[in-house]
């Protein structure tokens, strides 16, 4: 080989290596990567310093990631159920679990500690979020998931958004509860039952014959009222939830109810029969 | 594929030593080394003691502890106040609690928190022992030195209520500033429940 021939070979060489050179920062730019605002809703140790975090997103869902050194002083304040935070997760692949970047932005952890409605209500909540899928965005529960973090202490407040939490969670399972009007007449006044078997209201003429089969329909739940919650009528809507979420996605999925969510109707119940006035 | 450089027998003895905590394959790799180097003076009798602690070491039926005996040296300390119990997450927490020499109490080891991520609910827990310990009598305060987060204050929550109508006073740790640390860099939530537990000088 000529000495032209071989600088015209080393050139070539070159040339595909710079040709690779320039591909490689294409490879990475289409790697996955995100950003999102999140609510931390449990941890996991990996490892002897890290952590796996599982948070639910504004627009990612349900979402889990490993937090390399997650278990340092400086995140494990931050790594703490009920803690808002700014999420940025990549991965190579989407199909990875990938690795989670998180700032705080509010940290309410050591507030949720304080009482034991809002230390069960966190859990229950993760619990309840749990059953959906992983990845599959639900920007209202979020959004939901956001205003009852704020309420978890005030047992009247947090029990009703709770129940009203529970019932959007079942609706996008897909077993919503129709509570607008009566089944059986279409009334929309009057609404104190739901049909055990439809999940639909019924007026109290319609279901009147049935009541002992019937379950009670809270008065703060119907769409005509603006009534707070009371102890007994947070006690009927807890009973009402319960019984949809076992038939429809505990006793299918061979689960047990969380025993955050007992903790939680326990200390709410508890704490309204105490002090009725929070209601 | 690599050349193997030692037999099977220190092979083993690396992954074997990779499993403990603080230790990676490279430094199990180093330990292996100085052991097998120092074969009488350290490698024969750590695997004497080892083998005697293996033996000997069993779950305390009172409080969960570890130790050779049972009831552990902590249960049958006569000169403990077993009128009152700390409950902790794990025997490296009780092992800390005695290091502080605070408190002359007797222990209860949790084995854990509740944890839904993990799936560790209550019976994995060594709760229904402590119930029994109480309703037992004799205890006048438990106090609850579970890890400030969510998880361990759930547990604490739970065990309450699981204590509830029981003549027994429960109290949990303080939360707050560590020694030596510095307003600037804790979190808010801390620096919250610090002032909230205020003192007077």
């Amino acid at each position: 080989m000529s000495v032209t021939e071989r600088r015209h070979s080393a050139a070539s060489r070159l040339s595909s290596q710079h040709s690779l050179i320039r591909f490689r920062p294409r490879v990475y730019a289409i790697s996955m990567q995100w950003s999102d605002q999140a609510i931390i809703l449990g941890i996991r140790r990996h490892g002897e310093s890290s952590a796996i975090v599982e948070v639910m997103s504004a627009a990612h869902g349900r979402h889990l990631g490993m937090v390399r050194s997650g278990r340092s002083r400086i995140m494990q304040p931050v790594l703490q159920p009920g803690n808002s935070v700014e999420v940025t997760w990549r991965a190579r692949l989407d199909e990875h679990m990938g690795e989670f970047r998180i700032e705080p932005v509010e940290l309410r952890a050591a507030r949720l500690m304080e009482t034991a409605t809002s230390v069960y209500g966190i859990q229950a909540l993760g619990a309840l979020l749990r059953l959906l899928p992983e990845r599959d965005p639900h920007p209202h529960l979020y959004e939901a998931l956001t205003v009852i973090v704020d309420h978890l202490a005030d047992p009247a407040d947090a029990g009703e958004l709770f129940v009203r939490f529970e019932l959007a969670v079942l609706n996008d399972l897909g077993f919503g509860l129709d509570l607008t009007e009566c089944v059986a007449t279409g009334a929309r006044t009057e609404l104190v039952y739901v049909s055990p078997k439809s999940g639909r209201a019924v007026c109290r003429a319609a279901g009147e014959r049935y009541a002992d089969r019937m379950l009670a329909l809270p008065e703060f739940l119907s769409a005509q009222t603006r009534r707070a919650a009371d102890h007994d009528s947070l006690a009927a809507a807890f009973r009402l939830t319960a019984f949809f979420l076992n038939r429809h996605v505990y006793e299918p999925r061979g689960l047990d109810v969380s025993s955050a969510r007992d903790g939680f109707v326990h200390a709410a119940l508890k704490a309204l029969k105490s002090h009725p006035s929070a209601a | 594929m690599a050349k193997r450089v030692t037999g099977p027998e220190i092979e083993k003895l690396i992954q074997l030593l990779a499993k403990v905590p603080g230790l990676g394959p490279r430094s199990a790799r180093r330990a292996a080394l100085h052991l097998v180097k120092k074969k009488d003076q350290l490698l024969g009798p750590l695997a004497d003691a080892m083998g005697e602690a293996h033996r000997k070491v069993r779950i305390c039926s009172c409080c969960g502890n570890v130790d050779t005996i049972d009831p552990c040296t902590v249960c049958s300390d006569e000169r403990r106040d077993r009128s009152v119990i700390i409950v902790v997450e794990d025997v490296s927490d009780l092992w800390a609690l005695e290091r502080a020499g605070a408190m002359n109490a007797a222990y209860h080891v949790l084995g854990g928190t509740l944890s839904p991520l993990d799936g560790v609910g209550p019976d994995d827990l060594n709760i229904k022992g402590l119930v029994q310990r109480v309703a037992n009598g004799g205890v006048r305060e438990l106090i609850i030195a579970v890890n400030a987060t969510v998880e361990g204050q759930t547990t604490a929550h739970y065990i309450t209520d699981q204590l509830e109508g029981m003549e027994v006073k429960i109290t949990r740790l303080a939360h707050g500033v560590p020694v030596g640390g510095e307003l600037d860099y804790l979190d808010e939530g801390t620096l919250a429940a610090a002032l909230r537990a205020r003192t007077s000088i």
